[in-house]
Order: C-alpha cells, then structure tokens, then sequence
C-alpha cells in the first residue's frame, strides 16, 4: 500500500511528465530542444527574486506561486534574451543559449549569496529549485502539475495542425499565410510552463532532460507524429513515477537526477533496439547487405574462374572451380572464400568438395545474373569514357549493387548474348 | 587590510579567476567560431561523473586523478554524442541535451552514493563554485612570495589551473593556423589533408581541462559564461581572427579579475556589507558584457545606416 503522500508524489511527477513528453515532442522537431536549458537555468534569479519580494512584503517566502510566477517571468526575459542576442546576426543561436543560461543562473546565484547574508529566512529552501525535491510536493503541487499537463494536451490537442505544420515544413506555412511567429511563441509558451512547473520536482538543471529524452526516444521507434507523442508522454509519465519513486525509496538519489536515469535508460534501450532506426537494426541491415554483395561477387567469381579456364563466355558454369582462384580473384583471404563457399553450400547455390565449389542450376543462374549486370556495368562505363580498362572492374563493383533491374535491362537488353570481359580474368587482386 | 591579508584570502581566488577565465576565454573563441558553444556547456556538465569517480577511486584530493576521471568522463561524452546523433538522427542540441543530462544525473547520484561528499567536493561547489574558500594559509608578508616552503601552501587548484592553462596557451600558439582553418572553413582544412579530426578531438580535450581546472573555482555552470562570454561579446565586436582569440584571453581575464573584485573586497573597501558569490557575480558581469556590446553594435549599425540616408 503506498502512502498518500508518496502517491500525490507519483501523481505530480508522472503528469509532469506527460506534459513535458507532448511539448517536448514539438520542441525537438522545431530544433528548439535546448531553449528549455536556457529557460531552465534562467528561472533562478526569478525565483530568488521572488522569494525576496514575498519575505519583504511580509508573506511566506516558501508559498508555491509567486516563486514559480518568477521563475515563469524569467523563463520569459530568458527566451527573449535568446531571440534577441540571435536577430544581431553575429551570434547564434546555440552561443546565445549558452550565454542566457549561464548568466543568468549566475546572477540567481549572485542573489542567493546575498540573500543568505540577509536576517530572514528569504532564501530558505530555494536552493531545492536547483536539483528538484519532488518528496516536498504536496497535493495542492500535484493539482498544479495536473493543471499544466492539461492545459498542454488541450493546447496541442487544439493547435496539432498548426505546430505540425510549423515543425515539419516553416517556409511552406509561412507561404500559406499561416502566422508562424505566433506558433512559435505558442510553443515556447508551453515550453516555459513546463519547465517551470517541473522547478520543484526535477530541479532546474536538469528539466530540459524531461523536454528532450522522452521525445527522443520516440523519434527512434516511430516516423509517425502522433504515434511519437502518445510513446514519448507515455515513456515521459512512466518515468516521472519511476524517478519519484525510486527517490522516495532512497532519499539521498536528488529526484531530478533520477527521473533522468529512467529516462537515460530507456533511450539506450531505444537507441539499441528500435526498429529500422535502433543501432541493433541498422547492424543487422549493413550486414545482410554485405553479406548479399559478398554472395554476387563469390559466384561472379567462380563463373569467371572456369571462363579464365578455357569455357567461352555463356558457357561457363559446368566445372569445378578452386576455392582459392576465386579468393585471389576477389582479393580475399581464403579463409573468408571458404566461409562464404560454406554459407553458399547451405543455401544450395554452389557444391563443394575438395576446396573446390561447382555451381548448382541455381547458383549459375544467379551467377549469371550478376555477370551480366557488372559486364553491363564495365561496357557502359568505358563506352561513356567514365573510366579504363584497368580500373572499369573496381568501379563496376561499386556501382553495380543496388542496381534497380530495369536499369540494368536498358544497359544491356536481356535477349543479347553474354558479352566477354573487357578485360583478362583469371588475375590476382590485391 | 594588510598586505598580509590580501595575500591570505585575497590573492588565491584572484589569481585562479584570472587563469580560470584567461584559459576559458582563449579556448571559447574557437567554441564560437566553430558553432559548438553548447559543446562548452555539454563539457562542463559532463565532467562531473568523472571527477566523482577519481576522487572516490583514489580518496584523494590531489588534483591529476580527478582531472584523468573528467577527462575521460568528457571525451566519452563527446563521443556519445555524435554517435547519438548520427545513430538516432537527432539534431545536435538534442543530442547534446540527452547526453550531458545523463551524465550531469549520474554524477550527481555518484556523488551521493559513493560517499565523495566531503570538505572538497561537495554541491555547492559544483552549483555556486568555491572561489572564496581558496586560502593561501601559509602567507606573511610580502617576503612569502618568493619563500618555497610557503608558497607549497598555495591551493592546489591554483597549480591545475597554471598548469592547464600553459598547455593551452602553447598549443593553441603551436597549432594557430590549423585551427584557424578549421574554425573558418573546416572542408578546405579537410581538402588541404589536414588531420581536421584529430584536430577537433584535440579541441574538445583542451575544453574538458579547462573545464575541469575552472570547475573546481567557479562551479560548473559558471565554466560555460567564461568560456562563452568573452567571445561572443568580441564576435559583435571584431572581424580579426586574432584579435577575437587573444582578445577573448585578455576579456576573460579582465572578467574574472573585475568581478572577484566587485564581489567582495571593493565594497568592503568602500566600507559596505556587501559579499557576493564571486562566481555569480563574474557571470553576471559576462551577460551583461555580451549586452553591451550587442547594445553598441546596434548604436552603431544604426548611425552608419542614418548617416548613409543622410548622405
């Protein structure tokens, strides 16, 4: 049975983690992930002023809302301070990024320093902004995350049109008449709430990772829009709970920091394993592709070792072929050439005995094939004058895998016989 | 205050503001350049697994392990991150953001775990910076200066920070042209068969230390304002390659002399009950340099364009 608390905490954080996974979404595709680092670490010097004007005027320099209203009012003069320093044209956008976080968290830390110094009890409790304490949240927090997930799924809910538009194609919406400026400044206005409201739980510094992992992760496993959205708030409202409650379990582990180890987690898992984009998939592709040239190239092979041998061009394909001729051949170790004869063997294109390999009805025909696609390759290299005869062979080879077969038909009409090599066989390849 | 006093409490931290920012400052005009200012700010965050580690592995406080752990902490980052964006597709920021966030995350709970918290390394350090804890204890007078027994008191930040700071200085004399070339127009240094590679690695290896040697003073946010500031506040202001790196040098030294200055002992001379975090206040100062100096260069775009009309 979890205690009321711990699940107000759970609550809070998976919301917030909804809300930063939709948003974060639209931010990342627009470019714009990092603005949430700069309006992240700008929201000090906002909060700390805050603090002061509430301890001054005699309040609670620890009530929630005028603290998070300045962090949101400097959140702000950050994303402005950004485009402005941007428009001069001299300084980047990343270099402006870099600039807006950095002072102005120094100024937050500047007025810390000071308010310490100060009799009161100002600064109380404000240095739990920077790492984030999502054990301090108490039920009327969690109604405050409740409120900004739901205003970010209303608001991209009502938008989606537009901020999609606006994130796959700008210039085309700016043609259309559609106010791209003002999608834009919609989205770092959602950007700003969220990070805001994710101060108290996840800490200042580290609020942008809950902008960006989530909605990164997402990218990995889907190419459709709202497909990534409902994973990346999904994997984004997972994580939030897992974080709070890992750090409700030990303490000592900052929550901000370990919401975003869940997060880390589950993009290395992403990274790893997602389909067509994850790094497992794109291994598995490079391999079975090299493996498909490596089985051309072997049987072009042998077929042009039994022609070096004495059978004429089109008859080649009914004698046994050494293994290692065609290892020379191709430049390969023989070790390689046997490996790859195993593998042909198993799937029925060649025979094998004695280190030599025969091809099968099969094998010949593929063999075939792919001699005539390189030959036609070679002809009409050197007919364009594209290259020599010497050298016609190894740019054959490289243009001729992928070689859609209707391209290949117009180079060499498929009732003509087989042509002959333009060049000899039967040589060693370095 | 006496001379010996502003030998004790006063000379440490200025002498590491000035190296932390001269160094910071040489480096962040290529950052700029280059358009990888983020990488800075990836950098300075990503070390700090690597300096938990080096101290929890040797409990030591002497400096090499702890600079060899952010080190390595750095480069893997960098690493990281462009297999990350190349393997995921992601644009560089997001890339970036994913990395260091991680890594910043797992520093932080190394530090809670393993027990590094200490006297030397401890939060506020890595948040605010501790320019005001160096101390020079050993200090007497005037005659401390060139006394070897006292000046072996002197923090062993100080000595990282020279040390570092030499290193950089002498490669980026070594190397000026190359990394011109590659900051200005990295195909043609590509085409020409320079190493451009090794070249941006080295870059990135000579960030990380300087990030790592500054770190330790002013906080790791802070490295990111003096290694950005500087430079981008001579980007608005010069259009000549060596007057934007050594200059960015001289700004960044200037920056964290001014501003250790202003945080305490200024208005404590002028008799006021002011102390500031110095490296917020070097900070701050670097924004609003960056201000200023987009501020001028606006006046002037605008009075050369009136005067154009006018004329």
């Amino acid at each position: 049975m979890i205690a009321y608390n711990t699940a107000v905490v759970l609550l809070g954080c998976a919301l917030l983690g909804l809300a930063a996974g939709t948003v974060g979404t639209f931010s990342l595709l627009r470019g714009r992930a990092l603005v949430a680092d700069a309006v992240g670490h700008a929201a000090l010097p906002g909060v700390a002023i805050a603090a002061l004007i509430v301890a001054t005027l005699g309040g609670d320099p620890r009530a929630l809302p005028p603290l998070l209203a300045g962090a949101a009012t400097a959140g702000v003069l950050g994303v402005l301070a950004v485009q402005a320093l941007a428009r001069t044209g001299r300084i980047r956008e990343d270099a402006a990024i870099a600039i807006v976080l950095s002072s102005f968290y120094a100024l937050g830390v500047a007025i810390l320093s000071w308010l310490q110094t100060q009799p009161g009890a100002a600064q109380a409790g404000l240095s739990k902004f920077i790492l984030g304490q999502a054990a301090a949240m108490r039920a009327e927090d969690a109604l405050v995350a409740a409120s900004v997930a739901g205003i970010c799924l209303l608001v991209c809910l009502v938008a989606f049109q537009r901020l999609r538009a606006v994130c796959f194609d700008p210039d085309f919406c700016r043609m259309q008449g559609l106010r791209v400026q003002a999608v834009d400044l919609l989205l770092l206005g959602l950007l700003v709430l969220v990070c805001v409201a994710g101060l108290q739980a996840v800490g200042l510094i580290l609020v942008v990772a809950l902008l960006v992992l989530p909605a990164a992760t997402a990218r990995l496993m889907t190419f459709r829009l709202p497909r990534m959205l409902a994973i990346s708030a999904l994997i984004g409202a997972v994580c939030g709970a897992a974080g709070a409650w890992v750090s409700a379990l030990r303490p000592e582990v900052p929550t901000g920091a370990a919401v975003v180890l869940a997060l880390a987690a589950v993009f290395t898992v992403a990274l790893l394993l997602a389909p067509e984009r994850g790094l497992l998939a794109q291994l598995y592709t490079h391999l079975r592709r090299r493996l498909a040239a490596d089985t051309e190239h072997f049987l072009r092979a042998t077929w042009e070792a039994q022609e070096a041998a004495g059978a004429g061009p089109g008859t080649a394909g009914d004698r046994w072929a050494p293994i290692a001729a065609v290892a020379d051949a191709r430049g390969w170790r023989i070790g390689r050439a046997r490996w790859l004869a195993f593998w042909l063997a198993q799937r029925g294109l060649v025979a094998r005995a004695e280190d030599h390999v025969h091809l099968t009805p099969r094998g010949a025909a593929a063999a075939r094939r792919a001699v005539r696609a390189h030959r036609a390759v070679e002809h009409h290299l050197l007919a364009a004058g594209a290259t020599d005869i010497a050298s016609a062979d190894r740019l054959a080879d490289l243009v001729e895998h992928g070689l859609p077969p209707e391209v290949a038909a117009r180079l060499l009409p498929e009732p003509s016989a087989l042509p002959a090599s333009p060049h000899v066989l039967g040589g060693k390849r370095p | 205050m006496t001379i010996r006093d502003f030998l004790m409490l006063d000379l440490p931290p200025l002498l590491a503001a000035l190296m932390a920012g001269a160094t910071c400052g040489l480096l962040g005009s290529f950052l700029v350049l280059r358009r990888e200012s983020l990488v800075g700010d990836a950098l300075s965050h990503a070390v700090l697994p690597g300096i938990v580690l080096g101290f929890a592995i040797t409990g030591a406080r002497s400096g090499l392990p702890m600079l060899a752990g952010a080190m390595v902490a750095g480069l893997l980052a960098v690493v990281l991150i462009s297999v990350v964006q190349r393997a995921a597709r992601l644009d560089p920021g997001a890339a970036i953001g994913a990395i260091f966030t991680t890594f910043f995350a797992v520093g932080l709970v190394l530090m809670e775990t393993t027990g590094a918290r200490s006297v030397d390394l401890d939060l506020d350090c890595v948040l605010f910076g501790q320019l005001e804890t160096l101390v020079w204890a050993q200090a007497e007078g005037l005659h401390s200066l060139v006394d070897p027994a006292a000046l072996e008191g002197l923090p062993r930040q100080l000595g990282l920070l020279a040390g570092v700071g030499i290193v950089v200085a002498v490669v980026v004399a070594v190397l000026w042209r190359p990394l011109k070339l590659i900051c200005f127009d990295p195909g043609y240094a590509a085409a020409l068969g320079m190493p451009s590679r090794a070249l941006e690695f080295g870059l990135a290896l000579l960030v990380a230390a300087a990030a790592v040697a500054a770190f330790e003073s002013v906080g790791s946010i802070l490295v990111v304002a003096m290694l950005v500031c500087p430079a981008a506040a001579l980007r608005l202001m010069t259009d000549r390659y060596g007057a934007q790196v050594l200059g960015g040098a001289a700004l960044g030294a200037a920056l964290g002399g001014v501003g250790y200055a202003l945080a305490g002992p200024v208005p404590a001379a002028l008799g006021l009950e002011l102390s500031l975090n110095a490296a917020g206040v070097i900070g701050t100062l670097g924004g609003l340099m960056v201000a200023a100096a987009a501020l001028v260069r606006a006046g002037v775009t605008r009075g050369r364009q009136g005067r154009a009309a006018v004329a």
